[in-house]
């Protein structure tokens, strides 16, 4: 026990005085927050919108006021003609287009039926497609307000209902991203280069030929890590509740468990990356390749696993982060009971025994 | 003399590569046993077995009594270790480190405080308890790590080439600490490249593709071979030598 505390405190004193390590560990989570929350958002607002109005009737004008007055867009634009549009586009004024065709409000009244069209920016097609179903959400009630929504077309008009983030708000779906990107990064990628750094200065051979057991050497190194992605996560959780809003709904016992699991399981991966890696820089692009990267990408914190190619379907079942992400959304933002995280568990679970197994024996092959 | 070494057809195999055959000798208390080779001979997988951290193929050996195979929890309590690179953790301070190996090794805390003192004395550091390891000159560095590695009073000290890029001066005061460590009782097991080291030791032994060629004092050695250097006797043995490197 006493030598345990010895390893831990010199593990420390590397981590503290190190620059770099401590500006990846406290610095890189929270530049990762401000980024993915208010940089890379794939949220809707301040959106310029243009319209090209035929009618110029009391309908089309309520529409575009509720247009202007909604959060999520901006009058820039009244065009004249049709021809002015595109220009707009290829200018950058507006992302988004919407035009009246004549006589709308009388259309609408005696015909049932009225032209409306939709122009969007379709070189950025996941933002155009949210604009659109915006835009047209905006319209819909407007008429149906106005009391003037032709029965047959507009009754069937569906109605956007976001579950459980009704507000369409990107950091819901990042903040469980983030921080099974951050956990890899300390725990699987920092821990190992820890670790090969030992090896390739010559230490650990000194440490192995010391009477400590190689099991208290490992677990020593790995222990600092472990409270580092705990201090990590405890403030990724307080700034998003607190300054983002993202609601905690499950049980923060299940949620703590999980984390908790997802670090073991980062961390065995580290160990088993340094049996591996000869060189830091091994241990590095190891990591980054096999690791950051595909938590990144395949995760599901950026891009929908559903819709991508079979072999990469594939790929993201390995990602420990995959398994955690998805586990940890529906536990904090669903709020759904434990049961039905099972399958996340149990695939976290293999994933720990497995690695371990491998690096043990890993590890009892390179003493030989 | 008692025997603090004793190696009996120790055989070290890797697949079909045979690092370590069928070696057998001894070292006695206080000796300083000079272990010569070419890159390649089978030094260091001699060392490692020596000190429980490979296990040897056949045959056995103990080291400070314990037997290699079965009590290398033992054997590591009672010896000191010094790899062939230079290790101490660069980011900790002098005092940091010889605390920590002396932790390590099971010291108590007012031991070392006040060993630590002395050492530092002795070596003429005393300006430099607080200095990162880092920032000392490499000699001072080899210096240092030879002492950490006799700090705790081991029975034996293995060093596998311990003054590879130092100059000649440090070299040379390296050498005394090696003889003052062998006073005090403690058995030192050293590999080196330079030949000229080889006349400081007691015995030498010259190894030659995983066997050992010659075993002798210096100056019986160079009766032997009629030769009055070293350098050529290793020259003539190691020439044969089919291992080129490791």
């Amino acid at each position: 026990m006493k030598e345990f505390l010895t390893f831990t405190k010199k593990e420390f004193i590397h981590i503290f005085r190190d620059t770099w390590t401590m500006m990846i560990i406290l610095v890189l989570p929270l530049v990762m927050m401000v980024l993915f929350g208010y940089a890379v958002t794939t949220e809707i607002g301040n959106t310029n919108i243009g319209v090209l109005d035929y009618s110029k009737d009391e309908i089309t004008k309520s529409i575009i006021n509720r247009i202007q007055e909604s959060e999520y867009f901006t009058l820039s634009n009244s065009f004249n003609s049709y021809q002015e549009i595109e220009p707009s586009f290829k200018a950058s004024e507006n992302s988004l287009v919407i035009v009246f065709g004549e006589n709308f409000s009388e259309n609408l009244l005696h015909l049932k039926k009225a032209d409306i069209q939709i122009i969007a920016d379709g070189s950025d097609p996941n933002s155009a497609r949210t604009l659109v179903s915006y835009a047209s959400n905006i319209i819909g009630t407007t008429l149906k307000d106005l009391n003037k929504a032709p029965v047959s077309s507009y009754e069937i008009t569906p109605e956007l209902k976001l579950l459980y983030n009704p507000l369409m708000k990107s950091s819901y779906n990042f903040v469980p991203g983030v921080m099974g990107f951050i956990i890899i990064l300390v725990c699987a990628m920092m821990t190992s280069i820890s670790i090969v750094r030992e090896k390739e200065k010559g230490t650990m051979e000194l440490l192995l030929a010391s009477p400590t057991k190689p099991i208290i050497i490992i677990v020593s190194k790995v222990i600092p890590y472990f409270i580092i992605a705990l201090i990590n996560i405890i403030t990724i959780f307080i700034v998003s509740y607190f300054i983002m809003g993202v609601p905690i709904n499950g049980s923060l016992f299940w949620i703590s468990t999980l984390c908790i699991l997802y670090i073991l399981v980062s961390l065995s991966l580290g160990i088993l990356i340094s049996t591996v890696a000869d060189t830091q820089l091994m241990a590095l692009v190891i990591s980054a390749i096999i690791l950051l990267m595909p938590s990144m990408l395949l995760s599901g914190m950026l891009f929908d696993i559903g819709s991508m190619p079979l072999i990469l379907q594939g790929i993201a079942q390995a990602m420990p982060a995959k398994w955690f992400i998805s586990a940890i959304r529906k536990l904090m933002i669903m709020g759904v009971d434990v049961r039905y995280v099972w399958s996340e568990f149990l695939a976290l679970i293999i994933m720990l025994t497995v690695i371990i197994g491998i690096s043990l024996r890993t590890f009892k092959k390179r003493m030989e | 003399m008692e025997n603090v070494i004793v190696v009996n057809n120790l055989t070290k195999k890797f697949g079909h590569f045979t690092a370590v055959d069928n070696i057998s000798f001894e070292v006695k208390k206080g000796e300083i046993f000079g272990f010569l080779g070419a890159n390649g001979a089978g030094k260091t997988t001699v060392i490692r077995m020596l000190c429980g951290l490979s296990r040897p193929s056949a045959g056995n050996a103990t080291v400070a009594g314990f037997d290699i195979r079965h009590q290398s929890e033992k054997i590591k309590a009672n010896i000191g270790y010094m790899s062939q690179k230079f290790s101490l953790y660069e980011d900790l301070k002098v005092w940091e480190n010889i605390k920590l190996f002396a932790g390590i090794y099971g010291m108590k805390k007012k031991d070392i405080a006040l060993k630590t003192d002395i050492l530092l004395e002795e070596l003429g550091f005393q300006d430099e308890k607080q200095t990162l390891v880092s920032a000392l000159p490499l000699g001072w560095k080899q210096k240092l790590a030879f002492s950490v590695a006799i700090f705790h009073n081991p029975k034996v000290v293995f060093l596998d080439e311990p003054t590879g890029g130092v100059d000649p001066v440090v070299r040379r005061q390296f050498w005394e600490l090696i003889y003052k460590t062998a006073e005090k009782g403690i058995t030192v097991f050293v590999t080196t490249h330079y030949m000229d080291e080889a006349e400081y030791c007691d015995r030498v032994s010259i190894m030659v593709d995983g066997r050992i060629e010659a075993l002798e004092t210096p100056k019986a050695l160079k009766e032997k071979f009629a030769s009055n250097s070293i350098d050529d006797i290793f020259y003539q043995l190691a020439r044969n030598a089919k291992r080129t490197d490791d």
